[in-house]
């Protein structure tokens, strides 16, 4: 289960960043924060041609010494941040991507509610619940 | 030297090479010995064979053999690797030693030469006692030796200096000092290679030999040292994969090791001490996959080998060291041409080494602040060498092994030692060299955001290490690139560092910088710490101390306050100004321009809002906008001077109006607005200005602003009344334009439309003044507008005379007509002409110009001419009469008055006398047609040309109430042709049923020649006839031919006459069809009437 999640705008503000409240919260911010160099460079690689065969789930992004981070772009560039913790191996890549799919459903949720200002945080409860589902809970 | 005991000794990190020592060489008072060994040393590049080499003296002690064990049943091994071992086998005992001689083969001295080479090498047998290491011998020879078996002489002295020597035959070499030394030296160290690759294949086998003798219980310390060692010397022997091989056996075998608290270093540091030369030969063999997984495999196994909890600095800094020592070999191989990726660079090991020495600070603080005690006497730390026996072991139980210390005291006074020499290690020093490696890692491989990142934790890293000025600038510096991007939780944070730093270094600016943007909106603090901030920038401006921060270490901030305290007391430098335009500061500002153009005689409005985000009011003295013209500023100031209220309340918005009236230099002119300043404090205390660029705004307006329009765009009109005002949707507006005032006077024109082609078209304009001043000197440019076709001015004239016909001299736009003075009231009338001779819709310019007021008017007139029509003939004969005939069609909408017409000829005559026109007087209305007919003639023309100009065709003409108007209608050209024969009919107008029709037709030659005519009448239905139906005659020239023939017509009506056919065998040119035009086709027969002479129907 994750320790941090997060969606960040298409201009790379954060729109919604969860983590696990055990753990300081400035680093996972800065952990997602960084990750945002290896999306950007991943979907810069893809060529514009291509933009549209692209796939969403963009992989692990970058391992550290305690985390291992994973990122999903959509289709309008806004960007999910899973962080995972590296002790965790029992997450396989499908349960990440089944994840983010299921991440990227309640965004969709979230962007259809006609008093939501695109670019505004999110501040959903049905996001956050589906979230708080993904999370590692609190023991 | 503190760091130093994790540094990886250099025997270890650098490259193992052959040692291969040379004797007998005095290299400083021998010039020929001085040249052998440069040769040997210089110019080492990686084709020449890996040896190093040392000149040793001839009696050199080489280190000393030990006694071989001949079992190891009863022996304990003390540790793992000693620690002069690899330097022994790289420095101390070589693999081949070398004995240079002088010694030619015909030495007159031979015998005694002979001996006394043997006793040197008898003497480097000696000191080499014990050990394998070859011994070979040199002879420099001043003579070119002759090619092999040829020197009789020598190859026997060869023999027995060898045997002498006690020496293989391979082991003699000649070194002739001739020209090419280098070429044979190379060829020396090549033959000194094989020798010493042999050295080292006989250590390996010694070493592997010792295996048998070991047992898995007592001697587990021994394999990984004979595996250590085994990799070693197939390194020395550049034997790389082998070495591979066994530093990975002996890697595995090192973590079969027991562990336990006492010997959990030594593991380690053997661990590492492998793992570094396996990730370096897997990098050297250019797979750095391999490299890379190793070291992942050693840190997980390595990573919870804590050992002491007393020490779990040291277990982080090993950690730090690895990691660090890994990004540099990653570095290293890059420089050699691997290519890293952004996910996997040496930055991350870097960062990650800077990661575990942060994590070794803290537990550094942690367990080794208590100790304020001094070192323990005596020092556990210091040995008896001087150093350690063996890598990895404790200097005060030296070679112990057992898991119990030997002494619990010792061991105290030990950890003890190490926890009071951790305390002086300059942690942030390592921390922030490691980061700012990782920082150029980070920057090469396009990892913007990781840079920043870095940096922020060298800048918190400098706040450590209580160096505020790097710290600030380090954080500044990315401060900016968190803004942009708008992660406001880490600007907050790093603000509150920022903060820290500022009141640490008592640095008034920054402080204040900081503290607004703490209390701005981009902040995530909460209200209270928000309104602590901003109690401590309120005294800030009242010149007053502000409290300490929190979390600052209670030393610094008592330095930190006497730092203040004399800050106050200093005089002067209390104005700041801070641009804020590029922070999110916590006073907001927009101001825009009513309007984006204001005419110079309204007043400008402006409106500056200002709005504040702190959980306080706020107070601020002066609000000031400066604009782009100066003289300006004055207006746009309000002080608090007086008892207007200055202060703004939290979230609420308050918007101040200024209006000034602009300058008539500056119509036509942009005002801008080119800063807004806010004062805060007042000139008692201190004054900070906050200054704007612009008209306002900041680092996060505009998204704001952006994001406001896309919430209105889903609200609709609704909440647009109900909310007053609402910031994020405010636009700013920071230019307006001065444009010149509306002139009060009105222009009118009066024609009436459509003009006509080439008429005298008159347009009368009244000029009428509104003004309350008298307009002077009125002027008036009336015409065609400048810039139309350029066909148009040429073709359009313009005049104020209406008595004469205006022509080519007149011009298209009569610039600057004066009107004189105009009263208030007044009204000026002038009447003016226009002709244009090209149909066409066109702009007229109608330019009022006055003194003082600047105004134009352009009033647009359609204009339509009318047309006239000609008819005219495709050909003409010579010297044959035809008529012309004109048609004029009015398409004027007002009856056209034709006075007169007549015809210009130029080559034709006419036929008639000259008559007056026949449509002299002849009114036209619309859509009436006139003709007139000419008769004319053709004479013959002298140019071959076929074409002849006709004329023109002139007509008086004028529309009601304009003068008279003369038009000319150029006829067109037509196709004049010679005919050899001219023919024509003479017969009555018409005929009647079944009365004879006489028909005369003659025929003239025109050429100078006898023309014969063959001519012959077809029958027709319609006539019976009499006369010659196909005569053939000759025509003389100039002379006419007359046939007659009776013609009885059969039927009533239009009849056609019979055809006569008509050739011409000399001029085949001539046909029937072209001489058949000029006789007539048809006649009109009439039927036999009762009334012999009704003469009322006439034909045609």
């Amino acid at each position: 289960m994750a320790v941090c999640i997060a969606v960040i705008a298409k201009e790379n503000y954060p729109l919604y960043i969860r983590s696990v409240p055990t753990q300081n919260e400035l680093k996972f911010h800065y952990t997602v924060h960084t990750s945002l160099d290896v999306v950007e460079e991943k979907i810069s690689a893809v060529g514009k041609a291509m933009a549209d065969q692209r796939e969403l789930y963009l992989g692990l992004l970058y391992p550290t010494e305690d985390y291992k981070v994973y990122g999903y772009v959509t289709n309008s560039k806004v960007k999910f941040v899973i962080v995972v913790d590296s002790s965790n191996t029992s997450l396989r890549d499908n349960e990440i991507r089944s994840m983010f799919r299921k991440l990227h459903n309640s965004f969709t949720d979230v962007m259809c509610n006609p008093f939501y200002n695109p670019g505004d945080p999110i501040q959903s409860k049905a996001f956050d619940g589906i979230v708080s589902g993904m999370m590692v809970q609190p023991s | 030297m503190a760091g130093s005991q994790w540094e990886l000794p250099p025997e270890l990190c650098c490259r193992p090479m052959a040692f291969v020592a040379l004797t007998g060489l005095d290299v400083v008072y021998n010039a020929v010995h001085r040249a052998i060994w440069d040769a040997f040393c210089a110019n080492r590049r990686a084709d020449r064979v890996p040896i190093s080499f040392k000149v040793l003296p001839g009696d050199h002690e080489y280190p000393k053999c030990r006694t071989k064990r001949t079992s190891y049943e009863w022996y304990i091994p003390k540790g793992i690797l000693k620690t002069g071992w690899m330097n022994k086998h790289l420095n101390l005992v070589p693999a081949l030693v070398v004995l240079f001689y002088e010694l030619d083969w015909d030495d007159p001295q031979w015998k005694e030469k002979q001996s006394e080479c043997a006793t040197k090498v008898e003497i480097v047998r000696t000191s080499l006692q014990g050990r394998n290491t070859k011994v070979a011998v040199v002879l420099i020879q001043k003579k070119t030796p002759l090619p092999p078996g040829e020197d009789l002489v020598a190859s026997e002295r060869a023999a027995a200096l060898c045997n002498a020597c006690d020496l293989s035959g391979k082991s003699l070499f000649v070194l002739p000092h001739t020209d090419h030394l280098v070429g044979y030296i190379i060829r020396l160290e090549n033959a000194f290679y094989e020798h010493a690759q042999t050295y080292y294949y006989t250590e390996i086998r010694r070493v592997k030999s010792h295996k048998e003798f070991l047992n898995k219980t007592t001697h587990q310390l021994l394999f990984v040292r004979h595996q250590f060692k085994i990799a070693f010397f197939s390194e020395l022997k550049q034997d790389t994969q082998n070495a591979l091989k066994y530093y990975r056996t002996a890697y595995s075998l090192v973590h079969e090791l027991r562990a336990h608290e006492t010997n959990m270093l030594e593991i380690k540091t053997m661990a590492g001490f492998i793992n570094y030369k396996i990730c370096r030969l897997c990098f050297q063999h250019n797979t750095p996959l391999d490299a890379i997984a190793q070291f992942r495999k050693h840190i997980d196994l390595c990573k919870k080998k804590i050992g002491s909890a007393e020490l779990a600095f040291e277990h982080t800094a090993w950690m730090s060291k690895q990691f660090q020592s890994f990004g540099e070999l990653f570095d290293e191989a890059i420089k050699l041409g691997l290519t890293a990726i952004q996910t996997q660079n040496p930055g991350f090991y870097y960062q990650q080494a800077a990661c575990y020495s942060q994590d070794r600070k803290l537990q550094a603080q942690q367990l080794c602040q208590a100790h304020r005690m001094s070192l323990p006497t005596p020092d556990p730390l210091e040995t008896p060498t001087g150093g350690l026996d063996f890598y990895g072991q404790r200097p005060w139980r030296q070679g112990h092994q057992s898991i119990d210390p030997p002494d619990p005291e010792k061991e105290k006074a030990g950890i003890l030692a190490l926890q009071i020499k951790e305390r002086d290690v300059p942690h942030s020093e390592l921390i922030i060299a490691l980061l700012s490696n990782a920082v150029a890692q980070f920057k090469k491989y396009k990892c913007p955001r990781m840079k920043s990142h870095l940096m922020v934790q060298m800048g918190e890293e400098y706040y450590h290490a209580k160096d505020y000025t790097k710290a600030l600038k380090l954080l500044d510096y990315v401060m900016c690139d968190y803004r942009t991007e708008r992660w406001w939780g880490l600007l907050t944070a790093i603000l509150t560092t920022a903060l820290r730093c500022a009141y640490l270094m008592a640095n008034v600016k920054d402080y204040i910088t900081y503290s607004m943007e703490l209390l701005g909106r981009a902040s995530t603090l909460r209200e209270e710490q928000k309104s602590r901030i901003e109690k401590n920038l309120i005294k800030v401006l009242m010149n007053e101390v502000p409290d300490a921060e929190p979390e600052c270490d209670p030393s610094s901030s008592t330095a930190a306050a006497s730092l203040w305290n004399d800050r106050m007391a200093l005089a002067g430098s209390n104005d700041f100004t801070i641009e804020v335009q590029d922070y999110v500061p916590f006073i907001q500002c927009k101001a825009r321009f009513q309007s984006p153009s204001f005419h110079v005689d309204q007043p400008i409005q402006l409106q500056v809002f200002v709005r504040a985000d702190c959980p306080h009011p706020v107070r601020f003295n002066k609000l000031a906008v400066s604009l782009s013209n100066q003289e300006y500023n004055q207006w746009c100031v309000v002080e608090s001077s007086g008892q207007e209220n200055m202060c703004l309340s939290p979230g609420a918005t308050r918007c101040y109006n200024f209006s000034f009236v602009a300058k008539t230099e500056d119509v036509g002119k942009k005002i801008e607005m080119t800063g807004i300043e806010v004062m805060l404090g007042s000139e008692t205390g201190r004054c900070v200005f906050l200054s704007w660029r612009g008209a306002g705004g900041d680092a996060a307006s505009t998204h704001e602003a952006l994001q406001a329009i896309r919430s209105l765009r889903h609200r609709g009109r609704g909440t647009e009344g109900r909310q007053e005002l609402d910031w994020d949707s405010l636009t700013i507006q920071h230019s307006t334009m001065i444009i010149s005032r509306v002139p009060k006077i009105s222009v009118q024109l009066s024609h009436q439309p459509p003009a006509l082609n080439n008429e005298m078209y008159c347009i009368n304009f009244t000029v009428q003044s509104q003004e309350e001043a008298v307009a002077r000197d009125v002027k008036l440019t009336a015409g065609l507008k400048p810039g139309q076709e350029a066909n148009l001015s040429h073709t359009t004239y313009v005049t104020l005379n209406s008595s004469k016909v205006c022509d080519d001299s007149d011009p298209a736009l009569l610039p600057d007509i004066p009107l004189g003075d105009l009263n208030p009231g007044e009204k000026s009338e002038a009447p003016y002409w226009v002709r244009a001779a090209i149909t066409t819709v066109f702009q007229w310019l109608i330019t009022l110009y006055s003194v003082d007021l600047f105004n134009s008017i352009i009033i647009v007139c359609a204009h339509i001419c009318f047309s006239l029509k000609f008819e005219p003939l495709d050909r003409v004969a010579v010297d044959i009469p035809f008529l012309l005939m004109t048609d004029l069609l009015s398409s004027s909408p007002w009856p056209i008055l034709l006075a007169t017409s007549s015809l210009q000829l130029v080559t034709m005559t006419s036929k008639t006398a000259q008559l007056h026109s026949q449509l002299e007087q002849v009114v036209l209305q619309t859509g009436e047609c006139a003709s007139e007919c000419f008769c004319l003639q053709c004479p013959p023309v002298a140019n071959s040309s076929n074409t002849v100009a006709t004329g023109q065709y002139l007509i008086s003409w004028r529309s009601p109430d304009s003068p008279l108007v003369q038009t000319a209608v150029t006829l067109p050209h037509v196709i004049l042709e010679t005919v050899p024969l001219y023919i024509h009919a003479e017969l009555p107008s018409f005929g009647r049923v079944r009365e004879s029709l006489p028909v005369r037709y003659h025929i003239e030659n025109r050429t100078a020649l006898v023309q014969e005519v063959e001519m012959a009448v077809e029958p027709s239905d319609a006539f019976m006839f009499s006369g010659l139906k196909q005569v053939r005659l000759r025509i003389l020239p100039g002379s006419e031919q007359q046939m007659l023939y009776n013609y009885y017509p059969l039927m009533a009506g239009y009849q056609t006459l019979p055809q006569l056919n008509i050739s011409l065998p000399r001029c085949p040119t001539t046909n029937t069809h072209t001489l058949r035009r000029f006789l007539p086709q048809r006649i009109f027969v009439k039927p036999q009437g009762r009334q012999l002479d009704d003469a009322s129907i006439a034909a045609a």
